[in-house]
């Protein structure tokens, strides 16, 4: 007992000599630059990492969509102003892709309009449900909790020739199928259907880490407001409605951000399920940029350079819209 | 004592500093390659020229089209590497010319006219030497001979239209219940056999992209197979984009009559189908133009950054010495590309007999390949017609662009790359 007394001691003391040897340093640096500035030193580290890993690249990438040529090195670019946003953007009609100089990137816009909404509500509803599911008292809870959460845990590609070989012409769905004499289907060779099994793909692979945020989300209301209803005989839809829902709204909206983010990024899962076919009835946005930019030769930097800009200022006025939205449910709520 | 120390000191610090110019540094290149038993032929170098050292990376195919002008954009990547971008890279090639005697010149133009030319990026006013092939790919045509039999269907004669390909194939399909008549690597680059059998130029004398009553002839018969179940729509109508699929497997398997790949799969066709079914290559179908098969594969270059420019030259020139390029084509069962090889012909001891048939097929059409294919594959744009082909072929099969808003579209994206890589 008293070794162990004198082995914390010893601890304590070999713990605390960083700190001592920096405690005349930091009386200097306060010194020097006042309590005020002091927080900044802090900070210091990890806002340079935020710069070198974060805002050089967006910087870099604002520099690439202004120039032009296949040449990789800035120095050898040419200066094009906003050429490449201008071809982007020309267009005979939006709502006709083909009459737009870049039609592929418009119908990948197109395609985005009808996957993001779908996706994200398909996600969140069936995230909801199981989470509701899984935070009732059910047999082999944790059982069912990790099961929901695995596809999370597999890299996207493994996720998307999983699907593959489920859904290819000599796959197992239509093995299956064959098995009780019915035809086999196109799974992924009608535009219709493969768009329907990118949104289930890519649901199913990261429907699990929403569950577990909104899970978190359901746990955090107390039981009592639960019982209390419960006492006032409310039935499960109001209690649905009028409890769960709006106590569970700073974290759907949460939820609601990255999904919403994540559905809009969405590359790999269809890139290797669809390569964004068939025809383009599953290219996404960051496909047209991954193909401008790293798939067709010459490669055009410039040009998927600005369309992942405009991609990311679609999403920063999207992002600021729900923060704000966020902000004024807090306040009222 | 103290004297007698310093100088064993000092000795000691002369040693050392003098080791690193003890022994010659060796001279140093590498050579990155898809195959790893290529190896042969760099081990094989060293040892004949004793003082060089080559550092031989194997690297994937993908690599080749996908890091490999990222490296070389950023003035870094290998000394030497396989390219099958021809015409794509060519600014980046070391012109070896400088590097080689005049005898070596004349054998590098003698033996490999037919490639330099793509190899300069269809620039008709330059000399270059930029590498060698030993071995070309040629687009081809396999057909399942069992299932000719079974069904009691002729195979078609050399001479042979496509459409009577498909005849023959929808008829074999019906009587032996085969799931697919034909089938072809959803790949333009095997399209433009097609395309060029109907007299599509593909490239016109401007260097921009041709749409011309050739191409919309293959275009319309490959739209129209897909339409009445001759072609299935898993391939080309599977996947969009420039995604390169093949369902060679189908073949393999005796799913498909007849399948319009390469000549690189008959390695895999020995060793996978062995004797469970009669299989054979036949000669190119013919369209209204020819009968053209598109030559491929990738060529060894030197790239301008190296610092070892002579030694590339005489490692390239190692390469394409007659013995070299016989053993490296025994190895791969590939179809010679050097004027005299695909005359004397290539001896292949360790392939099958029903191999050294089909090699000998597709030996005896290097010659009937025309210029205007050469041409094709060593133009610069060449892989931004390919991609927007294969790309709005694709969408003409879903539906989404009928043929001629489709060949508009090629045409502008090979406009707009040209543009924008020139901008």
């Amino acid at each position: 007992m008293h070794s162990d007394g004198k082995a914390m001691e010893y601890l304590g003391a070999a713990a605390a000599l960083p700190a001592r040897a920096l405690e005349p340093v930091m009386a200097g640096l306060q010194r020097v630059l006042g309590m005020g500035r002091l927080p900044w030193v802090f900070l210091a580290p990890n806002l340079a990492i935020i710069a070198l890993f974060s805002l050089a690249p967006v910087l870099i990438n604002v520099m690439y969509s202004v120039t032009g040529t296949d040449n990789l090195y800035p120095g050898e670019r040419t200066f094009v102003g906003l050429a490449n946003f201008a071809t982007l953007l020309e267009c005979g009609n939006y709502l006709d892709p083909a009459t737009c100089s870049r039609d592929l990137f418009w119908r990948a816009v197109r395609n985005a309009l009808v996957f993001v909404p779908t996706q994200v509500a398909v996600m969140i509803g069936m995230a909801l449900a199981t989470a509701i599911a899984l935070n009732r008292d059910i047999r082999a809870r944790g059982f069912f909790r990790g099961i929901f959460f695995f596809p999370v845990m597999l890299s996207p590609v493994v996720v998307a020739m999983t699907w593959l070989w489920l859904l290819q012409r000599d796959g197992a769905l239509n093995g299956i199928l064959g098995l009780f004499g019915f035809e086999r289907v196109s799974w992924l060779t009608d535009p219709s259907r493969a768009f329907k099994w990118s949104v289930f793909v890519t649901v199913w692979a990261h429907m699990g880490f929403y569950t577990i945020i909104l899970l978190a989300g359901l746990q955090s209301i107390p039981a009592d407001i639960y019982e209390a209803a419960k006492m006032d005989r409310a039935s499960p839809w109001r209690v649905f409605t009028r409890i769960t829902l709006p106590l569970l709204k700073p974290v759907l909206l949460v939820v609601f951000i990255l999904a919403v983010i994540r559905s809009v990024q969405t590359f790999d899962e269809i890139y290797v399920l669809t390569g964004g076919g068939p025809g383009t009835a599953t290219k996404m946005i960051v496909h047209y940029i991954f193909d401008t930019g790293f798939a067709v030769m010459p490669r055009n930097y410039g040009l998927a350079s600005a369309a992942s800009l405009m991609l990311g200022l679609v999403l920063f006025v999207f992002t600021a819209i729900q923060m704000r939205l966020a902000r004024g449910g807090g306040a009222n709520g | 004592m103290a004297r007698t120390w310093f100088l064993g000191l000092t000795a000691a610090i002369g040693l050392a500093a003098g080791l690193p110019c003890a022994g010659k540094v060796p001279e140093s290149i590498s050579v990155q390659h898809i195959h790893a038993d290529e190896a042969v032929a760099a081990r094989r170098f060293m040892r004949e020229n004793p003082g060089t050292e080559v550092d031989f990376r194997v690297v994937s195919f993908q690599s080749l089209l996908e890091s490999l002008p990222v490296q070389l954009a950023s003035g870094e990547g290998p000394d030497i590497s396989m390219v099958a971008d021809w015409g794509g890279l060519s600014k980046y090639y070391l012109d070896l010319r400088p590097y080689l005697s005049a005898s070596e010149a004349a054998y590098f133009e003698r033996e490999f006219g037919n490639i330099l030319g793509p190899m300069r990026g269809g620039d008709p006013h330059s000399r270059a030497i930029y590498g060698m092939a030993g071995a070309v790919t040629l687009n081809g045509a396999f057909v399942n001979v069992t299932l000719f039999r079974q069904a009691h269907v002729e195979l078609p004669p050399p001479g042979a239209t496509w459409d009577d390909w498909a005849a023959a194939a929808r008829k074999v399909a019906k009587a032996t219940r085969t799931e697919m008549p034909m089938e072809m690597d959803r790949s333009a680059h095997r399209f433009a056999s097609l395309a060029l059998s109907y007299g599509a130029k593909l490239v016109d004398d401007q260097g921009r992209f041709a749409v011309d009553p050739g191409l919309r002839t293959a275009v319309e018969k490959f739209v129209a197979w897909h339409r009445d179940g001759t072609m299935p729509m898993d391939l080309w109508g599977a996947v969009g984009g420039t995604t390169h699929l093949d369902r060679f497997s189908d073949f393999m398997n005796g799913k498909v009559v007849f399948y319009f790949g390469g000549s690189w799969s008959l390695f895999l066709m020995d060793r996978t189908v062995g004797d469970a079914f009669d299989w054979k290559v036949v000669d190119a179908p013919c369209g209204t133009a020819g009968c053209v098969l598109m030559p491929g594969g990738a060529a060894m270059v030197a790239f301008k950054h190296t610092k070892n420019p002579r030694l590339c030259a005489r490692y390239l020139a190692f390469l394409a010495r007659a013995d070299n390029m016989r053993a490296a084509l025994a190895r791969h069962a590939n179809i010679p590309a050097a004027t005299t090889l695909v005359k004397t012909g290539v001896e292949y001891p360790r392939d099958s007999e029903r191999v050294r048939a089909a090699l000998a097929a597709f030996t005896r059409q290097m010659p009937n390949v025309p210029a205007e294919a050469y041409r094709f594959q060593g133009w610069r744009y060449q892989r931004a017609a390919l991609n927007s082909l294969t790309t709005r072929i694709s969408q003409i099969l879903t539906h989404e662009l009928d043929v001629d808003t489709a060949l508009a579209f090629v045409r502008r994206d090979v406009d707009l790359a040209i543009q924008a890589s020139s901008r």
